[in-house]
This record gives C-alpha cells, structure tokens and sequence, in this order.
C-alpha cells in the first residue's frame, strides 16, 4: 500500500459538499495519482463500465453499491485508507444528496478534519451551507475548501475568488477558517496530488499536500478530567469500573468524585490485561479499567472528575439541536437522550428558533423540528444529570436523542438552566465533599444489615390507609431483621423545628430531607408518607432525592382507584387493598432491585451496587 | 505503536457497549486472524475473561489445522465456543461445484442464520474490516439487520460520536464491528505487538513459496506466492503489495459480495 515504514499516527478525514460538486471523484483521483490503488481495482470497476456501456469515473472506485454507481451518487459513506507523509489516513467519502444527510452526519461525525468541495460552475450551494453548518456542530473546526471543476470555468481566476469570498463569508459566520481554499479539476487531476500549470494565479498547496496541514489534537490531556463511566465488573474478586477518558488523565491515588452522586474514592490501581508491569497512570482517548480503595455506589453513566473541577448537573439544558428523524421533533413527546454513557428519558421544553442553514437566519418559531433542520431548544431529563458545555468539553457537552429505535438527532450544549432543585443540589454537594467519615464505609454496614440503605415514600390521597401501610411495612421488615424505621415528619415540629416560627414548607422539607439523609448514612431502610405535606407533596419527592442522592428513593402511590392517568411511581395500589399483599411486593421489589438481600443475613449473595 | 493502542481503545470501547447493551451476545470466530485479534481484544476488554459465547460457523469444508488451532485455543482460554452447521444443506450434497456464491449462502449465511435463530441471539459481533472489501467500507460499527437477517444498506440509522444503534425492534438483531479502522496491515502490526498466537502454519511460508492471506474453506481460498516466514516479514510484503487481500477468496467475483452482504453474510 506505501513504502512508508513507520506509521505516527491516524487521522480521519472527511470529504463533503453539495451533490454532484465532485466528492468521490476527487477521492478517486487522490488514489489513482498517487498510486495507492490495490491492482487490478481500476481494472474490475472499468470491466463492469465497459459491461453497462458507460463511461468510466474515479467515483466508481468507492460508490460500492450498484444503485450507486447506476445513478451516480453517493448512497451512504464509505470509509477508505490511504498513507501518506508517515500518517494513516481514514478518508470518509460522504454523500452530498439532501435525502442522505443522515449518512453524512454519520461520515462527519467520525472525522477531525474536512474537506469540502465547491462546484466552481455551479458555485455555493444549500448542502455546500448546510454541510459548513453541520460540520461546526459536530466539532469538525480544520476544513479546507476545494473549488472542483475549474476545468468547466476556465481557471479564471475571478470566478474562483467570488466563491471563495461568498465561501469564506459565511463559514466566518460560524467562527470557522478555512485553512486553504484550493482550485482544483478532480476529473483531470489539477492540483489534486500536485500544483499544476493550469492555475499560475494560485500559490497554495494541492489537495494532497494540504493534508499535512491538518493537526491532530493534542490538548485534550492537558483539561480536566472527565471519565464518564462505561461499566462496572466483576469477573473475579476484583471490582473494576471501566471507561474511556475523554479528556484529561488520572494516576494511581488520585482521589475521584463521581456526578451527579457526589461520591468519591481513590483510585488503587489500574487494571489491564497482558500489560507487564501494570499502567500506573492513563489519560485522554484511552480506554481503562479503574479499581477503588473504598467500595462506594458508582453505576453506567456517572462522570468521573477531579474534587476541583467537577461537571454541571442540572435537569434542564439548553443546545443547538440538528434533527435527523423518520418523524418531526415535538415537544412534550417523550425522547430519550444519550450523553457519553448516560442515557435519560427527556423531553423538548421549548423551542426557541430553527436556524435557516441557508442564510444562518431565524425562522419563524415553530412547535416542531423537521427532519435535516437545526435549532435553539431547552430539554427537561426526568432525573438529574452531569454534562459540561460544549466550548469547554467536547465529548460531555453533546448528546443524541434516541425516538423509538434509532438516534434521531445531535446536540451540543450551550447553557446549564437552573432548575427548582438546584440551591438544594448545592447544599447537598458541598456537605457530601466536606463530610467526616468513619471507618466504616457504605458497602460494610450493607454487608453487615443484609441490605442497602433505601427511602420509602408513600404517597396519595388522604384517606388511602398510607399511615396504616407504612407501619405495617416497619413491622414486616423488622421482623425479618432489617433495618427499618419510620419517621413520621410530624415528630419533627417540636424538636428541630421548634423554631420554625411561621409556616416555612420549603424549609420544612428541607430539614426533614436531611434527617432522612443522616438516617440513610447509618445503612437504614427509612419510611415515610407525605402526610405531614398536604400542599407541598409535589416537592417533596424531587427534594428528597437530592438531599438523599444517590440512596434510591422508592415511591409508592396508595390512591382510592388506578383508573385514569396516575402519577410515576415504583408501586400503585388502590385501596383499600389486601395489606399483606401490599407489603409482599414491595418487599420483592425490593430484592429485584438489589436493595434487600434474599435474606437478612445474606452476606455472600448481596450484591452491593450494580 | 501509538496508532495500534488507539484502534484498540476505540474497539475495546465497542466491545464494552455491546456488552453492557445486550443480554444476548456472540461473537463470530473464524480462527481467521481478523475475529482471532478481535477475541484478544474481548480478553483485553474483560481483562481475560470472554463473557460471551463464540460460534463458529462450520461449513465442514475448513482446513482441518484450523479445526485443530480452534479446539486448542477454547481450552487454553476457557472460551464457550459453539459450533453451528448447515447440516441440512450438507446432507443434500452441498459444495463449491454447486456456485460458490450459492455454496455460501447455504453453508455460511443459512448456516450463521440457523445458528442465530436456534439461540436468539440480538448481537453479533464480528471481525470484518472495512479496507476488506467495498460494501464493507460502507458499514455502520452497529448495524441493523430484519427479521430475515437482510441488510437494508439503502437506509441505515445515523451512527454519531460512540452513541450506537443498541435498541431495535423485536425479532431483528444488530451487527457489531468493532474491527472498521483496521487495516489489514494494522491487524499484523498488532498480532506482533501483542504476540497474539496465530496459524503460523497457514499464514506464513513453510518453505514451498507460499502462504494463505485470507483463510476460508479449502476449495475456494488459494495461497499467495510469498516468502514471507515471520510477522515481520508479512508486514513488509503487505506494505508492498497492491493486491487486494481478498484476491484469493473465489466467492467475491464480480458483484458477489455485495449480493451475499445483502441477505446476511459476515
């Protein structure tokens, strides 16, 4: 394939640009000039032109599909290699149709450079916009900007100047600069592998050499860390969480906080498998298994980071949103959203703008996003997540979102919104990084209790026996020796809040969401009903689980009948019910959820955490 | 070296979502040195554990070194291997004489097919490389494939920045491959690196001039002329060469791998 000895490095490339402007023939051309082409390729593709009794093209090399080459155009992108300069090329040929634009995302995507093709006759076109667009979205900033078939002006000089002017007037519109805007004649081989006569005006590099110019990024080590966490297993006695670290680096004793949890731990050691002596140290785009000094609850999806410099956690994001989907994006209809390795059921609050690729103008707001559009929205996620924005962290700062099976559409965040939780989230972060610990950690008072520690909330209607239920289920579990307690926020009003002189319900739930806190720390299983709360039972469910993150908090929902739509809840009964019924399923969901062991002294089968 | 650990971050990073995303996983092991540096790269992923089973796909027609080497290697490893065949299709005498591109379909896609159904897998991860073959270079790291094991390649999903297509439609199942950026070069430079036991009998000159590039059945894959008789000497002959790798494999003739890809083949 070359003659180069030493490969440095990979780099993926990726050709882009309007229909028919000349993508894959350019590709073609780079194979064939520069002699890269395995025998008898050119050969088979002009067998099957002579057969069809067309003419050949370059583009035939790599359109693979019949369909393609019987109508010419790229279906779907094709990865090809080529070395060249000591690098390893991965050259993305992506497909210029409209119809397509799904698979040149998919190309683009992948790639850390671009070069995007003009066709010097018909000059800038919408997908030569839109493709400029998406490429600044999906975090391609190195492009280089070809003007193809010169041979069709002339090479005059003046035509290639007013595109390269509209061209470079509109990607700076999008903070992008081109580096090199390059005449060219794919077809007839004009400055592709090297500068030719034709274009004496021209002083810059060809094709070929321009990609030299493109550099690999190397600062990402030098950020902070984020380690968004892949798994965790345990194969044997070792738990190892594994990851890839996409930006920064960590070593041996490096103390980690995980979010939105807020645990942290240190690491022990870095595990690998045929690496003698073991890694002491990793750091960006590697892919690593971890182990921790101490077992603390760390599942899929959390953000490892360094205590000084943590990720955003929020239920509300803003971001600029690229739609790919069968079916228009519209609010309130649920999605699922995937950052790095979290996935979150979402939903679109707003949308504030749709971006007319063409003209980088606004459109009239509308209640949806059609497919190939791009716009300015805010999603609301069901639960708390981590994520950084998309100027400062590449890989945490941009999400999918996921309709029915497929990804759908692309996103990178350009605000954290506050939400109503967020003076308690704070709280919560700033006492669980400044909290004195014991010897004794979480995973020992499990083992030791035969369960996690866990909140009960009953919720509902008054009148629905929640009071009943809840005694009930203290009494069941204690029996079987758990460890269980019902607090009955009431017991709280002389005491604690004694002084609480006027009605103050967010301060109240506050400080019962703490005590809760402190109970859960000693390894209890805690319940309790919203009784106490008529009115403000609506926050007392997402203010606990701040305060108590991350010690699950089991809802269950006692209503008078289950008919007509019911609020999102683990259990519902409608009662009244047989109560011991009741309490038997709750008790097996929570050995289905791994919170109760299958008996109360079930060391060995207890798993702690996922 | 620095490029072969980033191929392997990136593939032990797919190795990793398959796993975590599917309940029921394989992987396709061929002895070939493509799924052999792919069943490292689990041991890498899983720090010497394979968590999952691996089928092989016998089409009775394989080099019986190859049968041997496989046996060997599931000990020593502790691999779940399973072994499917067309056993229907051999009954009725199938063989190359009968088409190649018909022979294999019968005996590999029906035969991976039947395999497929009998144990309801919902992925399947395998070793192809896109520099392998054209239709390949199209692929998608997780790809979709219907009720009839068919790949619709006209409308694939969109595949951005390691978020993968790992939910789909029951009955249907999905193709995971994380080998795409390999080279065939790459796949060497690595068995050295490594030094990941390979069919060194097969794959390098024993003396008579020549050596397989590409393993398949006996009757359909033809060595090369080559001398080379170590992995150094593969690599130099590799990054001289302008053969394709897959010259010597009969059943990619005119359109026939894109034919075969279609309807499920690897």
């Amino acid at each position: 394939m070359t003659t180069d000895t030493t490969m440095k490095e990979r780099m993926n490339i990726v050709i882009v640009g309007h229909v028919d402007h000349g993508k894959s023939t350019l590709l073609g051309r780079l194979y064939a000039d520069t002699g890269t082409l395995p025998i008898g390729k050119l050969e088979k593709i002009q067998a099957i032109c002579q057969q069809q009794g067309k003419e050949f093209e370059y583009a035939f090399l790599f359109d693979a599909f019949l369909e393609e080459q019987q109508q010419g155009i790229t279906i779907d992108t094709a990865r090809t290699f080529f070395s060249w300069g000591g690098r390893q090329y991965i050259i993305i040929d992506a497909p210029g149709h409209k119809e397509f634009l799904k698979n040149m995302v998919s190309g683009a995507a992948r790639a850390e450079a671009a070069l995007l093709i003009i066709d010097a006759l018909e000059g800038v076109r919408d997908q030569s916009k839109r493709h400029g667009l998406l490429l600044s979205m999906l975090g391609v900033k190195q492009v280089t900007v070809v003007v193809n078939k010169m041979d069709l002006v002339s090479y005059r000089e003046d035509t290639f100047k007013g595109i390269e002017k509209e061209y470079r007037d509109f990607l700076n519109q999008l903070n992008v600069t081109p580096q090199y805007v390059i005449p060219a004649s794919a077809k007839l081989g004009v400055n592709i592998a090297q500068v030719s006569p034709e274009t004496p005006w021209y002083t810059g590099p060809s094709v070929l050499d321009s990609l030299a110019h493109f550099s690999l990024e190397t600062t990402l080590t030098e950020k902070p860390l984020r380690l968004p966490i892949q798994d965790v297993y345990k194969f044997d006695a070792r738990r190892i969480l594994v990851g890839r670290i996409t930006a920064g680096k960590l070593k041996i004793g490096d103390r980690l906080v995980f979010s939105p949890s807020n645990k942290s731990a240190n690491i022990q050691t870095i595990e690998a498998f045929n690496i003698d002596p073991p890694p002491t140290q990793a750091v960006a785009g590697q892919s690593v298994g971890i182990t921790l000094d101490e077992q603390i609850f760390v599942e899929r999806g959390q953000i490892a980071a360094q205590e000084t410099d943590r990720p955003l956690v929020s239920t509300r994001i803003r971001a600029n949103l690229f739609w790919l989907g069968k079916r228009p994006l519209e609010i309130r209809r649920p999605y699922s959203l995937r950052m790095a390795t979290r996935e979150v059921p979402c939903e679109i609050a707003t949308i504030h703008r749709i971006v007319d690729a063409n003209n980088l103008n606004d459109r009239q707001t509308q209640s949806s996003v059609q497919r190939n559009e791009v716009a300015d929205i805010t999603l609301r996620t069901k639960t708390p997540m981590a994520f950084d924005l998309y100027t400062s962290f590449e890989t945490t700062g941009r999400f999918v979102l996921v309709d029915d099976y497929d990804v759908a559409g692309g996103g990178i965040i350009t605000e954290s919104v506050p939400d109503e939780q967020e003076s308690f989230r704070t709280e919560a972060r700033e006492r669980d990084s400044a909290w004195v610990k014991g010897d004794v950690g979480t995973a020992d008072r499990a083992k030791q209790y035969g369960h996690q520690a866990a909140v009960l909330l009953l919720t509902g209607p008054d009148t629905t026996a929640k009071g009943f239920l809840a005694r009930k289920l203290e009494t069941v579990l204690v029996a079987e020796g758990r460890h269980a307690y019902l607090l009955s926020p009431e017991n709280l009003q002389r005491g604690l809040d004694a002084d609480l002189v006027e009605t103050k319900p967010d301060e109240v739930i506050r400080r019962f969401g703490e005590v809760i806190r402190l109970l859960t720390d000693t390894g209890l299983l805690v319940i309790c009903t919203t009784n106490a709360f008529p009115q403000a039972s609506r926050h007392l469910l997402p203010t606990l689980q701040t305060l108590v993150n991350p010690i699950p908090v089991i809802t269950i929902h006692m209503a008078k009948d289950l008919t007509g739509p019911q609020p999102d809840t683990d259990l519902a009964f409608a009662g009244p019910e047989n109560f011991d019924d009741c309490t038997h399923s709750l008790i097996e969901l929570l050995k289905t959820r791994g919170i109760l062991g299958e008996s109360s002294r079930g060391q060995g089968e207890f798993q702690f955490s996922i | 070296m620095k490029h072969l650990r980033q191929l392997e971050d990136q593939s032990v990073f797919i190795l990793r979502e398959a796993y975590k995303n599917f309940d029921n996983l394989a992987m396709l092991w061929s002895m070939g040195k493509d799924s052999t540096v792919l069943l490292w790269l689990a041991r890498k992923a899983f720090f010497g554990h394979v968590p999952f089973p691996l089928l092989h796909v016998d089409t009775s027609y394989k080099i019986p070194a190859m049968i041997e080497y496989r046996d060997r290697l599931a000990r020593e490893w502790r691999l779940n291997l399973i072994v499917g065949q067309n056993k229907k299709a051999l009954a009725e005498g199938m063989n190359h004489t009968k088409g190649r591109v018909e022979c294999c379909t019968a005996l590999k896609t029906q035969g991976l097919k039947q395999l497929l159904e009998d144990k309801g897998y919902t992925g399947v991860i395998l070793g192809v490389r896109s520099d392998e073959d054209s239709t390949r270079a199209k692929e998608r790291y997780f790809s979709p494939r219907d009720k009839n094991n068919e790949w619709d390649f006209r409308d694939q999903p969109p595949e951005l920045w390691d978020q993968y297509k790992i939910s789909f439609p029951p009955g249907t199942h999905i193709r995971i491959h994380p080998l795409l950026d390999w080279t065939e070069i790459n796949i060497w430079e690595y068995i050295k690196l490594e030094n990941i036991p390979f069919l060194d009998n097969l794959y390098l000159d024993q003396g008579t001039g020549k050596r397989y590039r590409s393993l398949g059945c006996e009757p359909c894959t033809f060595p090369i002329e080559s001398t080379a008789k170590n992995v150094d000497e593969v690599i130099i002959e590799l990054r001289n060469t302008k053969v394709a790798e897959r010259a010597g494999r009969a059943q990619d003739e005119g359109r026939g791998m894109e034919q075969l890809r279609k309807d499920g083949y690897m």
